[in-house]
This record gives structure tokens, sequence and C-alpha cells, in this order.
């Protein structure tokens, strides 16, 4: 059975300029012990989806699904008690901004232990102890003294190890983490993925990733979803997406990359994604689409099939040729 | 494209246009107690670097290693604490109301925040005419005129002129940022982190802007970043600095196919690849960056260093060449 | 190269601006109590403008076989008079319709007042900082350390009695709020990049402090003047009640209360009515102020 379950999720943001769909009929599933990707630029509504799971939404979000199971609970049909009792101890999350997750008001130490004593029921001294042990874990010198410190005492990548030790406090069989280095330095950042990689894999949590950096996703990920524009376009293996992206938006925008440019002139993607006012009729993705053709524009593609990573695209690429393409066609012919 | 922008006659390539010697930078921070000394943060301690027409000089480094304070320094935002900064062969130090006039047209800065840094309170078109409107006895038809021309040459239609920022997106608003600072048609262009906000596919959209405009108008980037893979792409020159100090100096291939600095070493290393096949091991810094505040004494990097030995902490290491590059540690011999 | 300096798409968004105007309205217009505020306050003023045409009698005329006569619906009223009349039998009605005028233009010069020398003093305060900064807020904390109608009331009485002291007075006591919000402002928007980016453009201190920073510090001073304006209108009206304001026989309605102080058994009307129309006024006000706020300060826009 698999630790996280979601079918067809959508969330529904009611604005001032009407209904917005932030996230569209998505499919999730994170095995236990496995690390999950979930990449997209800004608006691609990866974070909008987690926290819906987490049931972390203002209340101007309505949230659908088919299906949304964790560990065995329906997450659907839970009472917002029991609910609060899972998120926090067996469903954990972290930020991307470490300084502004951290309440400046107390200390460290206390904001551990709070968690502890809520959801373990420990008591002072056996809070403090496993206090420190997490602190350690964490890798964070003199744990004994950090308690004591106020977050603003703290740099960002140590305040990013604190989260992490409270979001790894009850032992959780999920954490989600947002973004979790967008906001550190590259060499903090590579400590902290190091950290994250490796608590994973000593204790065996399901781990979802939710990152912009496809450099990231490559050397930590070993499943990826891509988002665009709330909707799921690729789903694949980590080294099977790099080697050959299925949905037309995976490969532009691993073209796009500076690092993997051949010449001067990067391969661009057109536009900009679309926002609320703007979303296009069929593909969503297809006044940005090299292969666009009216059919797109017109029809709503479906999901291919699995071995070409389930890509919402009526064309899906197999090493950069659209199959089924009309144009490609005749050239094959 | 109309002739009027590119009528001036172009840079002759390869001229330095901008040299530095020794540049530092103090600031006075707050005291944190009542009866507590004010404590100096040495923001820049010793830069020195030349930047030619044409060519990109990046700057790389992490937070607190002084590459902002460099670009404040460059746009003449703020005076440097010590050392000589020649921009067109002209002293800034010692230059005339008139020089300095003519200085701060030679050089322009785009910011990292798109947001940020564009007033929302002005219309696109009044944004890019008032450098000239400042600077420039145009009339307000050639003004017009020239900001239309622009707008073009960076991507964006006529009709956007009568637009406010909050109109557009990010991409797009740092279009509008580079055209304002293109409008006093400067020789160099100070870019800080100008990508480093934006989502990949606009990334791409924008360094193929600049990579053009450079081409057209013979502009110097110092392009500031902590993303060693946009930089590999765009850099010429690249400079490495640590709390302040460059560490390693020198052509970009020789930076990336052979770092010395084991700084360099360990940022190249640390910056994620896309490309699953190849996880490797990581250089793993011990630490978290120091406090600008009180630097580590001799060589800044010897606490976090994995090559570390007996002069690192006691003697500063100078910047010396090491074949094509110049590198700042004790350690490295070649 | 091509598809690279291709204007970007983004049609719908773009070719469609919501105009600012109408985005405002479409906030302002959300919150129904401001919307009912700025109705009342536009007939207000226009009640002030066409006062001639409104009133049926002089504000001033006096009916001396019509005194203190109860309005139209008590017994013993006279037809002739809507609203009754006063003690020396001057149309009630009218003097109302008159008094808006003198409220409007208190209101308005008060504001005006305040808001030009404390935009001009907390930009130079929050714009240059150090000594001057100090000097100048610890100047405002001074007069915001005195009970605001207290301090008017000595101003007048330095000044002299009369309406235009009375205003003096009462710009000089609101001013040190506007100082506080600009200075808060400027000083927030002084370190952001475009401002920089203006001063790398070669602009000078009077244009980075007028034309960059002090559009972006509007929006809070405007809901500020408008609440200040029902403030204005209120002191006005106590100075005048206490005497110190317009003198009679001005139709203005602080001063108005003063007169009917001593019918207030006999003649109820005499006070309630330009009692309720201070009510009124103020209350349209501070509702249109509510909303202005709730229009112009992103930090409350719902998304």
């Amino acid at each position: 059975m698999s630790l996280l379950d979601i079918r067809n999720l959508t969330v529904e943001f009611r604005t001032a300029q009407g209904p917005f769909r932030a996230v569209d009929g998505v499919d999730l599933v994170v095995d236990q012990g496995e690390i999950l990707s979930i990449v997209g630029e800004s608006g691609s509504g990866k974070s909008v989806a987690m926290l819906a799971t987490m049931g972390l939404l203002p209340w101007t979000a309505t949230v659908t699904a088919d299906r949304m199971a964790f560990d065995g609970h329906d997450l659907l049909t839970m009472s917002r008690r029991e609910r609060r009792r899972i998120v926090g101890r067996d469903m954990a999350m972290i930020f991307q901004e470490p300084m502004t997750s951290l309440n400046p008001c107390f200390t460290v130490g206390f904001q551990i232990k709070e968690t502890l004593r809520y959801h373990l029921g420990l008591d002072r001294k056996a809070a403090h102890e496993r206090a420190v042990e997490l602190m350690r874990q964490v890798g964070i010198p003199e744990p004994e003294r950090r308690l004591s410190a106020f977050p603003h005492q703290m740099s960002g990548g140590m305040s990013q190890r604190c989260m992490i030790a409270m979001a790894l406090a009850c032992k959780p069989k999920l954490l989600i983490a947002d973004e979790p280095t967008t906001a550190l330095d590259v060499t903090i950042q590579a400590q902290i993925l190091d950290l994250l990689v490796g608590l994973q894999r000593d204790s065996g949590m399901g781990l979802v990733l939710i990152t912009h950096d496809m450099g990231v996703v490559a050397e930590t990920a070993e499943r990826v979803v891509v988002q665009y524009a709330g909707q799921q376009v690729e789903q694949q293996d980590v080294k099977a997406l790099f080697e050959d992206p299925h949905h037309p938006y995976t490969a532009a925008l691993l073209a796009a990359l500076p690092e993997r440019a051949t010449s001067k002139e990067l391969p661009s993607i057109p536009g900009v994604v679309p926002g609320q006012g703007d979303r296009p009729t069929g593909c969503l993705f297809n006044p940005r689409c090299r292969f666009a053709t009216d059919h797109c524009r017109k029809v709503v593609p479906p999901h291919a099939s699995s071995e070409m990573g389930r890509a919402l695209c009526h064309y899906p690429l197999r090493h950069g040729v659209p199959t089924g393409h009309p144009a490609h066609m005749e050239a094959a012919s | 494209m109309s002739e009027a922008l590119i009528a001036e006659p172009k840079q002759a390539a390869g001229e330095v246009v901008l040299e530095a010697r020794d540049l530092e930078r103090h600031y006075e921070i707050g005291r944190s107690g009542l009866f507590a000394q004010a404590a100096t943060v040495k923001a820049l301690r010793g830069a020195s670097f030349s930047l030619r027409a044409g060519e990109t000089l990046a700057v790389v480094g992490e937070s607190g290693c002084g590459k902002s304070t460099l670009a404040r320094l460059v746009t003449m935002i703020e005076e440097p604490t010590a050392g000589s900064l020649k921009i067109d062969g002209i002293d800034v130090a010692t230059a005339t109301a008139a020089e300095r006039r003519q200085l701060r047209r030679a050089v322009q800065i785009v910011f990292q925040d798109p947001y940020g840094s564009l007033n929302p309170r002005q219309k696109v078109g009044t944004m890019l005419e008032e450098p000239l409107k400042i600077n420039t006895s145009d009339d307000a038809a050639t003004r017009r005129r020239k900001a239309m021309e622009m707008l073009e040459r960076v991507g964006l239609r006529r009709e956007h002129y009568e637009r406010y920022p909050h109109m557009f997106s990010g991409g797009q608003r740092q279009r509008i940022a580079i055209a304002r600072a293109l409008m006093l048609r400067p020789r160099i262009l100070v870019l800080d982190e100008p990508v480093s906000a934006l989502d990949v596919s606009i990334q791409a959209q924008v360094l193929n802007i600049l990579a053009k405009l450079q081409e057209e108008f013979g502009l110097a980037y110092l392009f500031i970043s902590h993303d060693l893979s946009v930089v590999k792409h765009v850099a010429d020159q690249v400079m490495v600095m640590y709390l302040g100090r460059p560490v390693e100096e020198g052509p970009r291939e020789e930076i990336f196919e052979n770092p010395r600095h084991p700084y360099t070493r360990a940022l190249l290393s640390a910056t994620p690849v896309a490309d699953p096949n190849r996880r490797r091991e990581r250089i793993q810094l011990k630490g978290e960056l120091p406090s600008p505040i009180s630097p580590p004494s001799g060589c800044s990097f010897h606490p976090r260093c994995p090559l570390c030995f007996e002069p690192c902490p006691v003697d500063r290491p100078e910047l010396l060449p090491h074949g094509r590059a110049r590198v700042a540690c004790h350690a490295v011999t070649d | 190269m091509s598809e690279a300096i291709e204007p970007v798409g983004d049609k719908a968004r773009l070719d469609t601006p919501p105009s600012v105007l109408r985005e405002f309205w479409h906030y302002f217009s959300e919150n129904r109590g401001a919307v009912i505020g700025l109705t009342i306050f536009l007939l207000l003023v226009a009640a002030a403008i066409a006062a001639p045409l409104l009133a049926p009698y002089s504000p001033t005329g006096q009916f001396r076989d019509a005194l203190l006569k109860p309005p139209i619906w008590q017994e013993g009223a006279d037809p002739r008079f809507l609203l009754g009349t006063d003690a020396v039998g001057r149309d009630i009605l009218s003097r109302l319709i008159y008094g808006a005028r003198f409220s409007l233009f208190i209101g308005t010069v008060v504001v005006i007042l305040a808001l030009v020398t404390g935009v001009i003093l907390g930009l130079v305060a929050g714009y240059f900082g150090g000594w001057l900064d100090t000097g100048i807020m610890r100047v405002m904390d001074v007069i915001l350390a005195f009970p605001s109608l207290l301090l008017a009331l000595v101003l007048v009485a330095i000044l002299g009695p009369g309406l235009m002291n009375a205003m003096i007075a009462i710009a000089l006591v609101l001013q040190p709020h506007f100082v506080r919000l600009t200075r808060a402002a400027v000083m927030s928007e002084r370190g952001r990049d475009y401002v920089t980016a203006a001063r790398v453009a070669g602009a000078g201190r009077l244009r980075l402090m007028f034309v960059t920073i002090l559009p972006n510090c509007l929006a809070p001073l405007i809901v500020q003047a408008t609440l200040s304006f029902s403030t204005a209108i209120l002191d006005a009206a106590a100075l005048g009640f206490l005497g110190m304001g317009a003198q009679p026989p001005t139709p203005e309605w602080g001063t108005m209360l003063a007169e009917a102080r001593e019918f207030i058994l006999r003649a109820w009307w005499v006070v309630t009515f330009p009692g309720l129309m201070i009510l009124i006024t103020v209350l349209a006000i501070n509702l249109t102020g509510d909303g202005l706020r709730d229009a112009l300060d992103p930090k409350l826009k719902r998304s």
C-alpha cells in the first residue's frame, strides 16, 4: 500500500476576479522510502497541491479529490481534529523561508519541545533530551546552547536545520519539503540536501521535494512529477526524464538550462505561464509549444501511457520527435 | 531597427573601461546595546580587477562575499573607503563635477528583484524617459521616440509605453529594467543577479536578450551571480569572492575546467548539475559562512578549508598568478 | 534571435489592463458603508455649492414674528419653516444648508494646510534622517503630547478668536499625524531598488523626494487626510461651541450649537439639528475613509 495516494486533486481559489483553478486534476502516489520530486515554475501549483494535502490552505480554497489517502487514513472524510493529529506528526512539512517559518518570539528549543509535547505527550525532561538528540541529528553544533537561541540569532542554514529538526520531531512517515534550499547559499544548499537525503535513507520515510531547480531534482530525486499551470504534464523516473522527456514542456525546460546549452543563444520558451485571465483552450501549453497544432488549440489532451511518462500531450515526444504529429508523419513517410 | 540609437561609433572591443585597484568598503553598523561599541563591517576588503568593452566579468560568491557592495561602488552609489576606481580612464575619486556626471551615464545597473526595481507609480514610458530628462537636452518627442525604440529592442511592444509595471510579469519587468538602464547608452552595465528571481524558461529569454544587447552596443557587463551554471554560460572572465576578497580570478574555461582554489572547487561541486547520471560526491564544506563583522584571521577561508595547514590561520595569501588564473591560496603551488 | 526578441505574448492580460480607477472602484464598492458615506458626502457638497438655490431664506435673515418655532410636524409650527426657527427668528434649515459650506471649507483648508506642511516635514525627516529627523520628530512628539483641543484653544487664545485662526490652530494640531505617516513611508521606500535606480540615472535630491518617493507614499496619506477632514470639522465645531471659532451670526454648526445652548430644554430642535448635521457629516466621511483604506492598502486586498 502506498503512503500517500491522491487521485484527481483539484484546488480552486475564490478571488475577486472569479474562481481560479490552481491545481487541476493531479494524481500523486508516494511510497515509503521514496524521494518524489515535484518540479514546476512559479504558478504551476506545486506547493498548493501539497498544502491542500496537509489541509493548510486558507478558507478561500475549495479542495476536491476522488481519493486522498495517507497511510490508510482517508483524509477526505476525516474530522479536522483527527487530521490535525496526523498533520505534523506522521506528515510534516518544511518551507522555503526558514527565517519566517520560525516564530521570532520564542527560542528554538521551546518551539521544538512544543511539538514534542503536543504530539508525543513527552514530559519536560524527555522533551529536552529528545530535542538535543534531534538537533544533533540535523548537524547543529553545540545543541544544548542552540536550544536557547532565538531564531534571529541564527543563520539561514541553521534555521533550516532547526525546521528540519522540528519536522522530524515525531518521526514522520512523510516529509514534504517545499523549496527547502532556494533561499540558501550554494554550499549551504548542498549541506541541507545531503542532510535531507541522508535522513530519508536512514529513517525510510517518504520525501516529497518541491523545487524549481532541475539541478536539485537530478541530484536528489528518484521519481519526478512535472507540473505546468496546475496540471501534471509528465511523470517519470529521474534518469529517464532527463534522457528522454516526453512532454514538450519538459523538453523545452531542460533545453533552456544554461548548463545544457550548446550555443550562446539559449533555446528559450516564448511567452509566460498563463495566469487567471488568459488560460488557453485545449492544451494549456499550446501557445508556447513548438509542436502545437489546431488540434492542440481545441481539444484538451489525454494522459499518455505510463511508458510515455503519462505525458499530457496529443503528440508525446519520443527522443525529441512528437509521435503521431501530422508534420512529422509526413516527414517520416 | 532605427539607426538613431546605433549611430554612435561602437566602442573598440578590448579597450579597458573599468579598472579597480584594491577597492575597500567598510560600514559602521549600529550598536546592539546602549554601551556596546559600534562595529565595522568590512564588506569589501581589497578587490582588484579590470573590465574590457564587449566582455563579461562574472563575480561569483555567496551571501556576504561583497558582490553587492561591489555593484554599489561601481555604480557610484557609494564611495569606496580605500582603493581606486577608474571608469573610462577617469579616476572617480578625483573627477570633476562635469566628469562625474559623464561617468554616471557610463555605468548603469539592473537589479535582481524586478518587482522592487520599478517604480510602481510610474508608467513604463516615464520610467524610460527619466534618465534622458535628467541628463540630456532631448525634447519630448525625441525622448518618446528613443523610449519606443528601446522597448522594441528588449522585446516589448510599443503599446507597453503607456502601462504601469504591475501589469507585467517578472520577465517583462526585467526587460523594462534593462531598457531603462540602456537609455543613456552606458558603456558598463552592472547586472546584480539579473535572472535569479526568474523562472528557468524566462531566465533563458532574458539571458538571450542580454547577449544580443552586449553584441549590439559593445557593452561591458559586470555580472554578479551566485549561480555557477548561469555564469558558465555568460562569462568571459570569472572572479570568485569570499568574505569581501577575490580568491580566484581568471578566464572562464580556466576557472571551470581547472579550478585551483579549494573554495572555487567546493562551490563548483556544490552546484547541482542537471544530469542524474553524474551524481558525484560533493566536497562538503564544514560549517557556516563566517560573519563579515569578525572575519577569520589569515586566509578567511581557513576554518572551512579541507587543505588548511600552518600558514593559513596566520598569513593572508596574496592573489598570485597560477596558469592563466590568479589564485589566493597557500596550498596552491603549481 | 527571432524567438528571443519576439514580443512577449500574455495578450489577454495586457490588452485589457484593468484601469487603476476601475480597480479602485471595484475594491471601494465592495464596502457598502463606504459607498453610503460617499453618497452622503457628495450630497453635502452639492448642498453647499447650491446653497443659495436650495435654502428658502437668507441664513441671517430674521423673522421677528416667528421666534423659536418648532419644526413643521410639531404643534404650533409655522408652515414657512420646515425645521423651525431659532431664538432670533432665523430659519434653521437655511442656516444648516449654509453651514455645510463652512464645515466643508474648514475641512478642506485645514486638511490642505496640515497635509502640505506635514508631508514636507515628514519627507525631509524620513529622507535625510540623522539630527534633522530627530529634531523634527521631537517637536511633533511635543505637539502630540498636548490634548489636541486644549492646544487648539491655547493657540486661538494667542492668535485671537475667529474662523481663520481656528483653522490654523487645528491644522497645526493635526499635522504631526501626517509627518509621522510620511516619514514612516519614506523610510521604507527610500531603500528600495527603484529609488537606487533613479539615483544611478542621475536624479537629484528634490527629484528623488518628490517625484520618485512621494507618489509611493500617498495611499496612507489619502486615508489620513479623509479622517482628518472629519476631525477638523469636529474640532472647528468644538471651538465654535466654546466661542473661539466662527463668530455669530455665522451659520457655522458649532457656533449654532453655542448660541442655542440656553434653549436646550425649551426648544430641542435648535440644538438637535446642528448636532445631527455634525454627526452625519463626520460619520459619512469616516465611512468613506474606511472604504478608501480598504481600497488603497494592498495589504488588506484579498486576492
